[in-house]
């Protein structure tokens, strides 16, 4: 009985971080259609939300699991796997609220490495898995998908000189509907796969399916509907920072880094790399603010994003740890119960926080102020 | 092989990545430059939100143009679908 219990609590903490992981990338795809006027800001959510709920339908190969090859599945338990995800939830609330674009992914691989170490030691964890998996993937993809968008970026306007400025200006906006799209897609086939993983992990770890077992349909449907409604509600902070923030973007600069995110992600996952989305797509606009003449990057916003990056990892493995050390403590289901008390006052304090500096669709496009303080939003003018 | 990074994987990524990521806007602004191609030059400001143009071997260059980057895309979600 306690772990049918304990069992629903990790699915629903689970489904939870997929949401999480919905809303906080939501600008990925569609930050620089918004920024240019391609799509409307509630059009562009509604139609990635709809695109990432078949994009998590269309193909199940990464969804094996997020944690083998990462952390020795032997030793999670449904308590392991829940620490993780409250350490995940928290640090992409939390960057949320500072609106900045860092990795879900490793915000959750972070948590369950963390958790995973504070219960079995750091034996645990397979470092050579890690690094080569997830650190050094996520260190060299940014730097392709600068290359790819800048390369891009340049030859999109050197051989679209001839068109009239406006008319040209016209045409991108068409073509960036269909490469958000794909951006999109690609989103909801790589992210929600993650979600499910780690649900299947915690059915495997409860002995409810067997270790070799695939994803059960409802974990995929309800996973699948969790990251598309997360997608809708919209993370306009972090849309706001990346369509915004990083590069003053036209048209043909974002059609430009969303091939660029689209073409990177897919080809990874196609090779086996399960990517960050996210480092992906800001190096993509980084890239094409590069590759057009005359246009502003903000360096100072990037490298607060890169900061944000190094922490993600262990940041989440600190809360993981520590939300797995309170749990046990505590022990049983009892303990686990205690700490989903926490991280919803926690999650609550952090949404009442962000009510104060309300970034939504009608403001998410005004002018960038600069006038954030060290890593806070930048909040528009006129609310 | 390098046991850390797949070299082979990493450079056919970014080969193929630049032909698809940054080929196929390249090809579409392409397209676009042959669909808003005129006989006669446009006096400056001029109708210039229009983006089709009255050349009819610049509008069916431009659907060339436009049909290959939705081949292009095609390949993309057959890549998802077949998962491989």
């Amino acid at each position: 009985m306690a772990n049918h219990v304990l069992l629903a609590v990790v699915v629903v903490t689970a489904l939870a971080f997929d949401f999480t992981n919905g809303f906080h990338d939501t600008g990925n795809a569609m930050a620089t259609s918004i920024a240019t006027g391609a799509l409307g800001p509630r059009i562009a959510v509604a139609l990635s939300g709809v695109l990432n709920l078949v994009g998590a339908f269309l193909s199940l190969s990464v969804a094996a699991t997020i944690a083998s090859g990462l952390v020795d599945t032997k030793l999670v338990t449904l308590t392991v796997v829940f620490a993780g995800l409250a350490g995940g939830i928290i640090w992409n609330l939390l960057t949320w609220f500072l609106g900045i674009p860092s990795s879900s992914s490793h915000a959750l691989i972070g948590g369950v490495v963390g958790s995973t170490m504070a219960a079995a030691g750091g034996h645990a964890v397979q470092w050579k898995g890690l690094f080569s998996k997830v650190i050094i993937p996520a260190g060299i993809s940014p730097i392709v998908a600068v290359l790819v968008a800048s390369i891009g970026t340049w030859l999109v306007y050197r051989l679209s000189r001839g068109v009239p400025e406006q008319a040209r200006s016209h045409g991108f906006r068409i073509g960036q509907i269909g490469s958000a799209s794909m951006v999109s897609l690609a989103h909801g086939t790589n992210d929600a796969q993650k979600t499910m993983g780690i649900i299947t992990l915690a059915l495997i770890a409860n002995g409810s399916i067997n270790a070799d077992a695939k994803a059960p349909f409802w974990v995929i449907l309800t996973c699948a509907l969790a990251i598309s409604l997360g997608t809708y509600v919209g993370g306009w902070r972090v849309i706001r920072t990346l369509g915004k923030g990083l590069v003053e973007i036209d048209s043909p600069q974002g059609m430009a880094a969303e091939s660029s995110s689209a073409a990177v992600i897919l080809l990874s996952s196609h090779f086996g790399y399960s990517l960050s989305t996210t480092h992906v797509a800001t190096g993509s606009i980084l890239g094409t603010g590069l590759g057009k003449k005359g246009a502003e990057v903000r360096w100072g916003v990037a490298g607060r994003m890169a900061t944000a990056w190094l922490l993600t990892l262990p940041a989440a493995a600190v809360v993981g740890a520590g939300a797995y050390a309170l749990a046990h403590g505590i022990g049983g289901t009892g303990g686990v119960i205690v700490v989903l008390v926490i991280l919803i006052a926690i999650a609550a304090m952090i949404y009442l926080r962000s009510r104060r500096t309300v970034v939504r669709h009608d403001n998410v496009n005004a002018e960038w102020t600069g006038n954030a303080g060290a890593g806070a939003v930048d909040v528009p003018a006129a609310a | 092989m390098n046991s850390w990074i797949d070299l082979h994987a990493l450079w056919q990524i970014i080969v193929v990545s630049l032909i698809c990521g940054a080929g196929l806007p390249a090809l579409f602004a392409v397209g676009l430059r042959g669909l808003s191609m005129t006989r006669q030059p446009v006096q400056a400001g001029a109708d210039q939100e229009r983006i089709v143009g009255d050349n009819p071997v610049g509008i069916a260059f431009a659907v060339l143009c436009f049909a290959v980057v939705l081949a292009g895309i095609a390949w993309g979600i057959y890549l998802i679908v077949a998962g491989s």
